[in-house]
């Protein structure tokens, strides 16, 4: 069984005992424990169910790396799923459950699949559910459905808050191990402003597990003196829980800080995301050890040898009372030595090597535990937790020579540095047969801005696994990193490490070599997504030679832990099965995260009202005051109507329709797009930009303008006034204000950068109010000022600036609604007190304000387009019967030569129609016409579609425009348009312009 | 995520702080110009993996369009230069030929 040993455990604080809840079962740990732990002191090892086949599952690793204790962690709004128990510290009252079981952990339903393994092989799925299409939906989906998902999604609202956090530094240096502190220390003697994080609770790293000596002392003592000593640096700053999540291009690099998973009851935002840019990044992230792949190795009890010595030293925590070593390195003897030093019995070290030696190896001895050289293991029995291992020779195919009774096994395959942070910007790997390890290539490093290197790796994650070279290669990283941002300041002694002499690793990928298929199908390579050696045999065999291709055939290093065990072993296999070196296959592709980072650490603060800022113009309070039923417009809110007592909104749009047509109407039109143009250039420039002439537009007159882009599609329209001589404002739509004034500072700079021209957006510098309506010149005249209002003194398509009553304004005769309309245009200071005065003055003309379902109503009613319904971006202006807007005079304009492609002149075209049904009934939106037979692909033809379509309150029926094949051509002709529910419905083709098409009412 | 220098306001800024404008030193094909070449212009873009000619705009800082010399395989960037220019100039030309022997700007891309 597992249990807590007597007087040991280097993080754990016996005298605070800690209570939580697994599988709901109260259970106590202490101060210090991870939840791995304090459940392993328990006895508590099986932890979860694995992917595919449902198997048993226990902790494999002590860390980051762990691909089995995944659970469901909190409740409610703190509830998050895959949470690794090996990294999550216990507090009181935590809560806990185990993932992918039914109905319960102990006894699980889902483990039926284990039984038919043999018949869910890699690519089970592509092989499976293939044929007959007819099942596709109804019976594979659902399957896959039911099956997809390893943990359960959160149901409540995230209760907690994180935050962003931008830090620019010279060296950062991800990682505390006694590398990364050697390193910032270096770098931190040098002047350089240095950023030291690490994932964990604690620093040292290994070192304090395995207690090499370092300037003469104990690494503990002297981890504490360095870590004292750079807290004492002004120019240094150290996070713990901080992990080195990516590298990105010029020295950006995300960390993930968590800070109150460990206290949830503290203050403040629970993560923190680090948005660093460095100078250089110095990664002494260390190295993961990789499992042997022996049949029965995922098998609860079956443990890497380093977490066992983990949970002994820093937990005290026992994972078996026999424990069988099994290696091909001296450093799992540290493991037996460790065990046997606490009492625990070893019975037997399984070296696959044919013999070693050294002091690891003479201590073993010399504490009588039994080591069996060239030999591996056959297989391991058990259930839900080891009972015994068979003995076989590694040269053979796995007959058992011994059976050896136990209830821990602990596996060392050798070490892998950890190079994803290195690898994520581009740098390369090397293979180090020697040392059996990908290590950094130090001739191809991520470059930076300069075309240097901005990320350099030092210890054991570049490769070097003794302490004398870990703390040398970490001080001397720290240096050169300091150098390379500028500091050069001397000084500084590299710190002298030292521990036991190691014999050399052999490369074992398979135990025993010969293992026949009975074996390998049962030697897990990747323990969460059940991927065996069988696996990534077979897959060699059906072709997927290349090691992205077998990765994604077999899932092997797709689970949540991305492969941090399984990828060098699985590579190792493809390699073998296809007669290749390992660095000829490679490796897949490191993709940051390191380990997962939560989704609210990467929103930080922008959730609800900050996710993204809210326009307001002048009237909005107003409006949020009076019944505004708000629609988003881009970052704007607009009213869609004015929603009064007792009314629906359908009624309050009819209601507003009538309103402008019979009396007066006011839109808040302060969100239109208002572009100053101006300079001696201003004339040309606009010539450019618009298809219509704007440079002969008289002062004082405005135009409907059309814009097109390059290729000939028309993008915005609007209103140009022309102010001066040399200035015109330009009207864009409420979407386009910003895009058009890119999109002019554009030409501007980047193509006539000779013309003298400046461009200003003063779109909120102005509220634009529309007075609509029969009744609007008497009510702008009710409230006084210094203008005439009159037709013959400001005639339709005319502008005039003056006072309206005390208002300072700018009045244009443009009309949006077919209505004799003024846009009054004031200083939006003044725009609340504008629209408060206009109300007052207005109520005996019965003046009521609109909204845009309003303002769209009656620019249907006139056959007006709108930019986004009558366009999508493959419209011109042609197929709007625009033609009067393309002036020819213009030797060119933007988009002018675009409109002589072929496929423009195409007579072909779809073109603006009005649409009206035989029953006066409303056309559904973005309803196709249908036309004869079937296209290629066998969905049936069409000839047209609805761009726009309304009931008209003004004619008390449906209204609609549409595009259709040569559809002016077509005049009275009754098309059908498809619904929803599979009927049709037919509609005549007419005249968009639906009322008063001769213009009388705006030009009165 | 890149970092670019601002020619104009000095900037060196984040690539949140920038947009980009695809290739540069495009010339414009107007009213007039074959099928081919405003084919060219509107729709072929070099792709290379290597010196790349860049368009960006400083747009969360002083508004302006300038651009980039960049190696798009390693990310070093050899320079920046305002827009208005129909060629990089000498000095970032010459940096390229220093970085990557055989290149010349006549060969473009």
């Amino acid at each position: 069984m597992s249990t807590r040993l007597a007087g040991k455990g280097r993080l754990i604080n016996k005298s605070r005992a800690v209570s939580f809840r697994f599988n709901g079962k109260n259970l106590s740990g202490f101060e210090g424990d991870t939840l791995a732990s304090a459940l392993l002191a328990n006895d508590q090892m099986l932890m979860g169910r694995s992917f595919k086949y449902h198997r048993p599952r226990g902790v494999v690793g002590a860390g980051a790396e762990e691909p089995n204790a995944l659970v469901n962690l909190g409740e409610g709004g703190q509830f998050e799923p895959n949470q690794r128990a090996t990294t999550t510290e216990i507090f009181d009252g935590l809560t806990a459950t185990s993932q992918n079981h039914w109905p319960s952990l102990e006894f699980d339903v889902g483990a039926i699949n284990t039984a038919f393994s043999r018949f869910l092989p890699a690519g089970f799925y592509y092989k499976m559910f293939m044929y007959p299409r007819a099942f596709w939906k109804h019976v594979y989906e659902p399957f896959i459905r039911q099956s997809a998902g390893l943990g359960k999604a959160p149901k409540d609202r995230d209760t907690s808050t994180y935050e962003h956090y931008h830090a620019h530094v010279d060296v950062l240096v991800v990682g505390g191990g006694i590398a990364g502190l050697a390193a910032a220390q270096a770098a931190g003697e040098r002047g350089a402003r240095v950023l030291l994080i690490e994932q964990g609770n604690s620093w040292g790293g290994r070192a304090m597990v395995d207690t090499p000596t370092i300037d003469g002392i104990a690494a503990e003592e002297w981890v504490n003196n360095t870590i004292q000593a750079l807290e004492n640096m002004q120019n240094v700053d150290l996070r713990l829980r901080c992990m080195g999540a990516g590298v990105y291009d010029h020295g950006y690099v995300l960390a993930y800080e968590r800070l109150t998973d460990h206290a949830p009851k503290d203050e403040g935002p629970r993560h923190r995301l680090w948005r660093v840019r460095a100078k250089q990044v110095v990664t002494a992230t260390g190295a993961i050890e990789r499992p042997l792949s022996f049949a029965g190795n995922d098998i609860p009890g079956v443990v890497l040898s380093a977490a066992v010595r983990d949970y002994a030293v820093n937990y005290g925590v026992s994972l078996g009372d026999r424990t069988v070593v099994v290696t091909n390195n001296d450093d799992a003897y540290r493991t037996a030595i460790t065990l046997k030093q606490a009492g625990l019995d070893i019975p037997a070290i399984i070296d696959a090597r044919p013999t070693a030696q050294g002091p690891l190896i003479d201590a073993a001895r010399a504490l009588d535990i039994r080591i069996e050289f060239g030999k591996g293991i056959a297989k391991v029995k058990g259930g839900k937790r080891v009972k015994s291992v068979g003995i076989c020779a590694q040269a053979g195919e796995g007959a058992v020579l011994e059976e050896i009774e136990c209830d821990c096994v602990a596996m060392s395959g050798g070490w892998s540095p950890v190079v994803h942070l290195w690898s994520h910007c581009g740098g390369k790997l090397v293979w180090d047969a020697e040392q059996v390890m990908f290590r950094p290539d130090h001739e191809n490093p991520p470059l930076g801005a300069d075309g240097a290197a901005f990320v350099a790796t030092a210890g054991v994650a570049n490769g070097h696994l003794f302490t004398a070279e870990v703390v040398a290669d970490g001080w001397a990283a720290g240096r050169s990193a300091a150098k390379a941002a500028g500091h050069v300041k001397r000084g500084g002694q590299a710190p002298i490490g030292e521990d036991a002499e190691e014999g050399p690793i052999s490369s074992v990928w398979l135990m025993p070599q010969g293992a026949k298929h009975a074996l390998r199908s049962k030697a897990w390579l990747d323990f969460q997504n059940d991927v065996k050696v069988s696996d990534v045999q077979l897959a060699a065999r059906e072709g997927f030679e290349s090691v992205e291709h077998a990765k994604r055939y077999t899932t092997l290093g797709m689970a949540t832990d991305q492969g941090k065990l399984s990828n060098i072993n699985g590579l190792a296999i493809l390699s073998q099965s296809l007669n290749d070196e390992i660095p000829n296959v490679g490796t897949t592709t490191f993709r940051p995260p390191y380990t997962p980072i939560s989704m609210g650490a990467i929103t930080g603060v922008a959730r609800d009202a900050l996710f993204q800022p809210i326009r307001k113009t002048p009237v909005s309070d107003w409006a949020n005051a009076n019944g505004a039923d708000n629609e988003p417009v881009g970052q704007w809110r607009r009213p869609y109507a004015y929603v009064r007592g007792g009314e629906t909104v359908h009624d309050a749009v009819n209601r507003e329709v009538r309103n402008a047509r019979e009396n007066v109407g006011l839109l808040d039109a302060s969100t239109l797009g208002k572009l100053v143009v101006k300079g001696p250039d201003a004339g040309k420039f606009l010539d450019l930009m618009y298809t219509n002439m704007m440079s002969t537009l008289p002062v004082g007159k405005c135009r409907y303008g059309l814009m097109c882009s390059e290729n000939g599609f028309l993008m915005d329209d609007g209103v140009v006034v022309r102010m001066d001589d040399n200035t015109w404002l330009c009207h864009t739509t409420t979407g386009g204000a910003e895009r058009i004034h890119a999109h002019m500072e554009d030409w501007l700079q980047c193509e006539w950068w000779d013309m003298q021209v400046y461009v200003a957006n003063v779109t909120e510098q102005y509220a634009q109010i529309a007075v609509v309506g029969p009744k609007a010149r008497k009510l702008l005249r009710k409230l006084g000022g210094d203008m005439d209002l009159s037709a013959e003194a400001l005639p339709f398509m005319q502008w005039k600036a003056g006072k309206i009553g005390a208002f300072d304004a700018r009045v244009f005769r443009i009309s949006f609604s077919g209505e004799l309309s003024y846009e009054v245009a004031v200083p939006a200071g003044q725009g609340a007190a504008f629209w408060d005065a206009l109300l007052e003055a207005g109520e005996e003309y019965g003046v009521m304000p609109y909204g845009t379902e309003a303002l769209h109503i009656m620019r249907a009613e006139k056959g007006f387009i709108m930019i986004g319904d009558e366009t999508d971006g493959t419209v011109i202006p042609q197929d709007l019967n625009l033609q009067w807007a393309l002036s020819k005079k213009k030797e060119d304009y933007i988009g002018k030569r675009a409109h002589t492609r072929s496929h423009m002149a195409d007579p072909n075209r779809w073109k603006l129609v009005g649409l009206e049904t035989l029953d006066g009934s409303v056309l559904p939106d973005g309803a196709y016409a249908i036309a004869d037979g079937t296209n290629d692909n066998g969905q049936g033809n069409t000839q047209g579609r609805v761009t726009s379509t309304y009931y008209s309150p003004t004619l008390d029926k449906g209204i609609a425009m549409g595009l259709v094949h040569k559809g002016p051509d077509r005049m009275g002709e009754v098309i059908e348009f498809n619904k929803v529910d599979g009927t049709t419905i037919a509609a005549k083709i007419v005249d968009p312009v639906f009322y008063d098409k001769e213009g009388e009412k705006q030009d009165v | 995520m890149l970092i670019l220098h601002c020619p104009y306001c000095g900037v060196d800024a984040d690539e949140t702080d920038l947009h980009a404008g695809g290739q540069a030193h495009l010339k414009r094909e107007g009213p007039g110009s074959s099928d081919e070449d405003f084919e060219d212009y509107l729709f072929l873009r070099a792709n290379p993996k290597g010196v790349h000619f860049e368009r960006w705009r400083h747009v969360y800082g002083c508004g302006k369009w300038f651009h980039a010399a960049r190696c798009t395989a390693t990310l070093q960037v050899f320079g920046t230069y305002p827009a208005q220019t129909l060629e990089p100039p000498q000095d970032i030309k010459d940096k390229i030929a220093d970085a990557r022997p055989g290149w010349s700007w006549g060969d473009k891309e």
